[in-house]
C-alpha cells in the first residue's frame, strides 16, 4: 500500500526497502531534512566522515568487501564537489555506489544560491547515470532505479541530487516493486555459437591462458566458483589484473601471479607468448597492455565482459562474448564437460614446462638488508603473521599498493580493496573504514604510503569515534615513491618535488586522535611490532619506516611490449644469463 | 643507474603513447539515436563526444514521440571503424539511449538538411539570385527590395553548393538545421 510523505522521509523510507543498513556521509544547509529523518530511525546507520571523499571512498570499501551497493549522503555545492574525486574513483573501477546529495530549493537553482553548484552537470561524466528531482512524486521511483542502475550490468556510481523543498514536499510514496526497470536491462547470457568457439579453442590450444580481472569479482561470488573450477578442471594457467585479485586463489595449482606494469615475470612472458588468451572480466588497460602493437602477438584473443564497449575498445578481439561472467562461464563449464572434458595434454604439458622455466627467475626476490627494513620484507612479514585470519586489505596508490599485491596472497574474492582505474591517493584510508563497518570483527589492514596516506588522515576521526579497529601499516620512504622511481628511471634523477621535508610524528598523531602508533624501524623488530598492531583493539597507526630508495620490480617500462620486462637487481643478472627473453 | 638505457631528459617514453593497430581509415557515418527526451540527455550525448574526443560534423536534435516522451538525435560523425563501433558501443550503454541505429552501415537511406539564406543586392546580382534560386527549387520566404530569404532543402552537399553560389551575388547570413534522416523503405 502506498502513502504520502515528505520527500526527507521517502528517502529513508527507499533506503530501508532497498536493504541499505549503513549510509556514510555529512550533513549541511541542503540535506538538514533527511538528516532530521536519519535522527528518528534506528534502522540505517549513518556514519560521519570527515571529508566528504572519504565517504564515497567509505561506501566504495563497503561495496567491495559486500558485494552491496554502498550509499553516500552529502549536502550541496562542496559537499558534491568533495565527492567528485570518490565517484569518479567508482566509474574507473565499476564499483556500485549510490550517492545522494543535496540542493537549493528548486526555485533557487541557477540563482548562484548559496552553496549551490551544477551537481548533475559537473557529474555527468562521471556518473553511470544521474538525476535531479524536481517533484516529490518522483523521488522514491527515482532512488529505486538508481539502486537498479547502479549494480545491474556494469556496476558503477550514480547520484540522486535532491533540492531542498523537494525534502519538505509531500506525495505518495512508490515501492520498490513498482520501480522503473525496465529501460535498463543489459544482456548477461553469451551468445552460445561464440562459447562453442570458446569452448573448442580451449580443447586445442597449445599455450592458453586465462587473464581475468575485476569483471569476475563484480559477478559475484559464483562467477569465482565457476572461474576456479574450469581453472583446475583444464590446468590452463591464470593471471589476474590488479583488480581481480582473489577471484582464484593465490595459492592455486594454476596460479601465476598478477600481471601488468609490475605484474610477475611468469604471467607477462605467458601473456606475450600465449597462444589463446581467455579474458575474462577484464579490459584491457595500458597498464596491463603496455605497447598495444606488440601485445600478445601470437594469440587468439577471447574476452567475455558485460559492457559492449569494452570489447574492441583497445585490443582486436577474435570470440567477443558479451555477458554476465558467471552466466558465461557456466555455459563454457557445461559446454565443455559434455564435448568430453578435452585438453591439448602435450601442448600444455610443454607449455607448463615452459613457464616453470620463467618461474625461477623467481622475479620477486630482493635483497634483505640488516640495517633498515625493505618494503618488500615488511610486506611479506605481514602476510606471513596475517595469513589465516579473516582478513581484508586495502591499499593506497603508489609503489606500497604494487607491492603489496606482489607479495601479499589473497585467497577469495571481495578482499582486497585498491583504486586501480582511477589511481587515486587517498583512497585506501576512508575504504579501510567502509570495510571495516562492514565487517565489524575483522583484521582489516590498509597498505599505505605516508603521503598517500596523508591525503585522507582526517579520517582517523571517523575512525576512532565508531570504534573500527582499522590498521594502518604505512610503509614510510619519506618519498612519493613511484613518483621518484619515475624521475630515476626516466627524468634524468632529477627528483623534482617527489619527497616530504615536514612529516608529522605519525606515533603523536594517533595519540592526538585518540589512537595507538607504532614505530618501527629495525627488521628484528617488525614481527613483534605487526603482532602488537594486530592484537590491539582499536584503530593504529603503523609507521614502518623503510628502506628510502628501493624501485619496485618487476617493471614493464611505459611503452613497451610485456617481453621488455626489467626486472630488480637482484635477480637482473641471474635472469641475462639463463639466456632466458629480452630484458632490460 | 639509469636502467632503462634511456636519453636523459628523454620524453618519448611514455605509458600513453600506445597506439592501437587498427584501421586509419577514416570514414563519415550518420547515426540515430532514439533516446528518453529528459533533462540533460544532450548534454549527456555530446559529453560523451567531446570528453572522449570524437567529432561532431552535424547534429540536430527534436521530439518525435510526444506521449512516449521520445527524441530522435541525428548525429554525423567521422572517424576510424574502431572509433565508430566504439561511438556506437558508448552511446548504447547509456541509460535514456534506446536505439542506436548506423544509417551508413545499415544500408540506403536518406538524408535532408534545411538552410534559410538571406542575400542582399540590387540589379542584375538579385536577379541571377533569383534565378539560381529557382534552379536549385529554393523559395524566397521573404523579401524586400533589396533582399531575399531563399529556403532550401536537400543533401548537405546541395546546400553548401547554393551558398557557395550564392556568396558572391550578396549572402550576408545563413542558417541550417544539420541532417535529418531516415533509412529507406526495403
Amino acid at each position: 500500500m502506498t502513502k504520502a510523505m515528505t520527500g526527507a522521509k521517502m528517502v529513508v523510507q527507499a533506503l530501508r526497502d532497498q536493504g541499505v543498513d549503513v549510509v556514510f556521509g555529512y550533513p549541511g544547509g541542503a540535506v538538514l531534512p533527511i538528516y532530521d529523518e536519519i535522527f528518528q530511525q534506528n534502522a540505517i546507520r549513518h556514519i560521519l566522515v570527515r571529508h566528504e571523499q572519504g565517504a564515497v571512498h567509505a561506501a566504495e570499501g563497503y561495496a567491495r568487501a559486500t558485494g552491496k551497493p554502498g550509499v553516500v549522503l552529502v549536502t550541496s555545492g562542496p559537499g558534491a564537489t568533495n565527492a567528485v574525486t570518490g565517484i569518479t574513483d567508482a566509474l574507473m573501477d565499476s564499483i556500485p555506489i549510490v550517492v545522494l546529495t543535496g540542493q537549493v530549493p528548486t526555485f533557487m537553482i541557477g540563482s548562484d544560491a548559496f552553496q549551490e553548484a551544477d551537481t548533475v552537470g559537473i557529474t555527468r561524466p562521471c556518473t553511470k547515470h544521474n538525476w535531479l528531482v524536481k517533484d516529490t512524486a518522483n523521488l522514491s521511483a527515482t532512488i529505486h532505479e538508481a539502486f537498479h542502475v547502479a549494480t545491474a550490468g556494469r556496476p558503477g556510481p550514480v547520484l540522486v541530487d535532491i533540492p531542498k523543498d523537494v525534502q519538505f514536499a509531500s506525495a505518495e510514496y512508490q515501492p520498490k516493486a513498482k520501480a522503473k526497470t525496465a529501460r535498463y536491462q543489459p544482456r548477461v547470457k553469451g551468445d552460445p555459437e561464440m562459447i562453442e568457439r570458446l569452448v573448442e579453442a580451449i580443447e586445442t590450444a597449445e599455450r592458453p591462458v586465462f587473464y581475468t580481472g575485476g569483471g569476475v569479482i563484480n559477478s559475484g561470488p559464483a562467477a569465482s566458483q565457476l572461474l576456479r573450477e574450469l581453472v583446475d578442471a583444464t590446468g590452463i594457467p591464470i593471471t589476474s589484473t590488479l583488480m581481480g585479485l582473489g577471484a582464484y586463489p593465490a595459492s592455486g595449482r594454476n596460479w601465476l601471479g598478477m600481471l601488468g606494469m609490475h605484474g610477475l615475470y611468469e604471467a607477462n612472458l605467458s601473456m606475450h607468448g600465449c597462444d589463446l588468451m581467455v579474458n575474462v572480466g577484464a579490459r584491457f588497460d595500458d597498464r596491463i597492455t603496455g605497447r598495444i602493437d606488440a601485445f600478445s602477438p601470437r594469440s587468439r584473443k577471447a574476452h567475455i565482459d558485460i559492457d559492449p564497449s569494452s570489447i574492441n575498445k583497445v585490443v582486436h578481439t577474435d570470440m567477443p562474448i558479451l555477458g554476465d561472467v558467471a552466466h558465461v562461464l557456466e555455459d563454457v563449464l557445461n559446454l565443455w564437460k559434455a564435448r568430453g572434458r578435452k585438453v591439448n595434454r602435450e601442448g600444455l604439458q610443454r607449455w607448463w614446462a615452459q613457464i616453470e622455466d620463467w618461474k625461477k627467475t623467481d622475479c620477486l626476490k630482493f635483497k634483505p638488508s640488516e640495517g633498515s627494513i625493505k618494503p618488500q620484507h615488511a610486506l611479506a612479514r605481514l602476510e606471513a603473521l596475517t595469513k589465516g585470519r579473516d582478513r581484508y586489505i586495502c591499499t593506497e596508490v603508489g609503489q606500497h599498493q604494487m607491492w603489496a599485491a606482489q607479495y601479499l596472497g589473497f585467497e577469495d574474492p571481495n578482499r582486497w580493496m585498491t583504486s586501480g582505474g582511477l589511481g587515486t591517493m587517498g583512497y585506501g584510508f576512508p575504504a579501510s573504514i567502509g570495510v571495516q563497518v562492514a565487517h565489524p570483527s575483522a583484521l582489516v589492514v590498509n597498505v599505505a604510503g605516508e603521503a598517500s596516506w596523508l591525503m585522507n588522515m582526517q579520517e582517523m576521526g571517523t575512525a576512532v569515534q565508531y570504534r573500527l579497529p582499522v590498521k594502518q601499516f604505512i610503509l614510510n620512504n619519506e618519498r612519493l615513491g613511484m613518483v621518484r622511481q619515475w624521475q630515476e628511471l626516466l627524468h634524468g634523477e632529477r627528483y623534482s618535488h617527489s619527497w616530504s621535508e615536514a612529516l608529522p610524528d605519525f606515533v603523536k598523531l594517533a595519540e592526538a586522535f585518540g589512537a595507538k602508533g607504532i614505530k618501527c624501524d629495525d627488521p628484528a623488530d617488525l614481527d613483534d611490532a605487526i603482532m602488537e598492531m594486530i592484537d590491539h583493539d582499536g584503530p593504529v597507526i603503523f609507521d614502518c619506516l623503510v628502506e628510502k630508495h628501493e624501485n619496485c620490480f618487476p617493471m614493464i617500462p611505459s611503452g613497451e611490449p610485456h617481453n621488455k620486462m626489467l626486472l630488480g637487481e637482484a635477480s637482473t643478472k641471474d635472469a641475462i644469463k639463463a639466456g632466458g627473453a629480452v630484458l632490460v | 643507474m639509469n636502467a632503462l638505457n634511456i636519453k636523459k631528459g628523454s620524453t618519448k617514453h611514455s605509458a600513453y603513447n600506445l597506439r592501437p593497430s587498427f584501421s586509419e581509415t577514416i570514414e563519415t557515418h550518420t547515426l540515430a539515436v532514439l533516446v528518453d527526451n529528459e533533462a540533460g540527455v544532450l548534454a549527456r550525448v555530446i559529453g560523451l563526444f567531446s570528453g572522449r574526443g570524437y567529432n561532431i560534423e552535424s547534429l540536430t536534435v527534436a521530439e518525435v514521440d510526444h506521449a512516449g516522451h521520445k527524441s530522435r538525435i541525428t548525429i554525423v560523425t567521422t572517424g576510424t571503424p574502431q572509433v565508430i563501433e566504439q561511438i556506437k558501443a558508448q552511446l548504447g550503454r547509456m541509460i535514456p539511449v534506446h536505439d542506436v541505429h548506423d544509417l551508413t552501415a545499415e544500408g540506403r537511406s536518406v538524408e535532408r538538411e534545411l538552410a534559410l539564406l538571406r542575400v542582399e543586392g540590387t540589379g542584375e546580382k538579385r536577379v541571377e539570385a533569383l534565378r539560381l534560386a529557382d534552379i536549385f527549387r529554393a523559395q524566397a520566404v521573404d523579401s524586400t527590395l533589396e533582399s531575399f530569404v531563399f529556403q532550401i532543402t536537400g543533401t548537405p552537399e546541395k546546400v553548401d553548393a547554393f551558398a557557395e553560389l550564392m556568396r558572391p551575388l550578396g549572402l550576408v547570413e545563413i542558417a541550417r538545421t544539420g541532417v535529418a534522416a531516415l533509412s529507406r523503405g526495403l
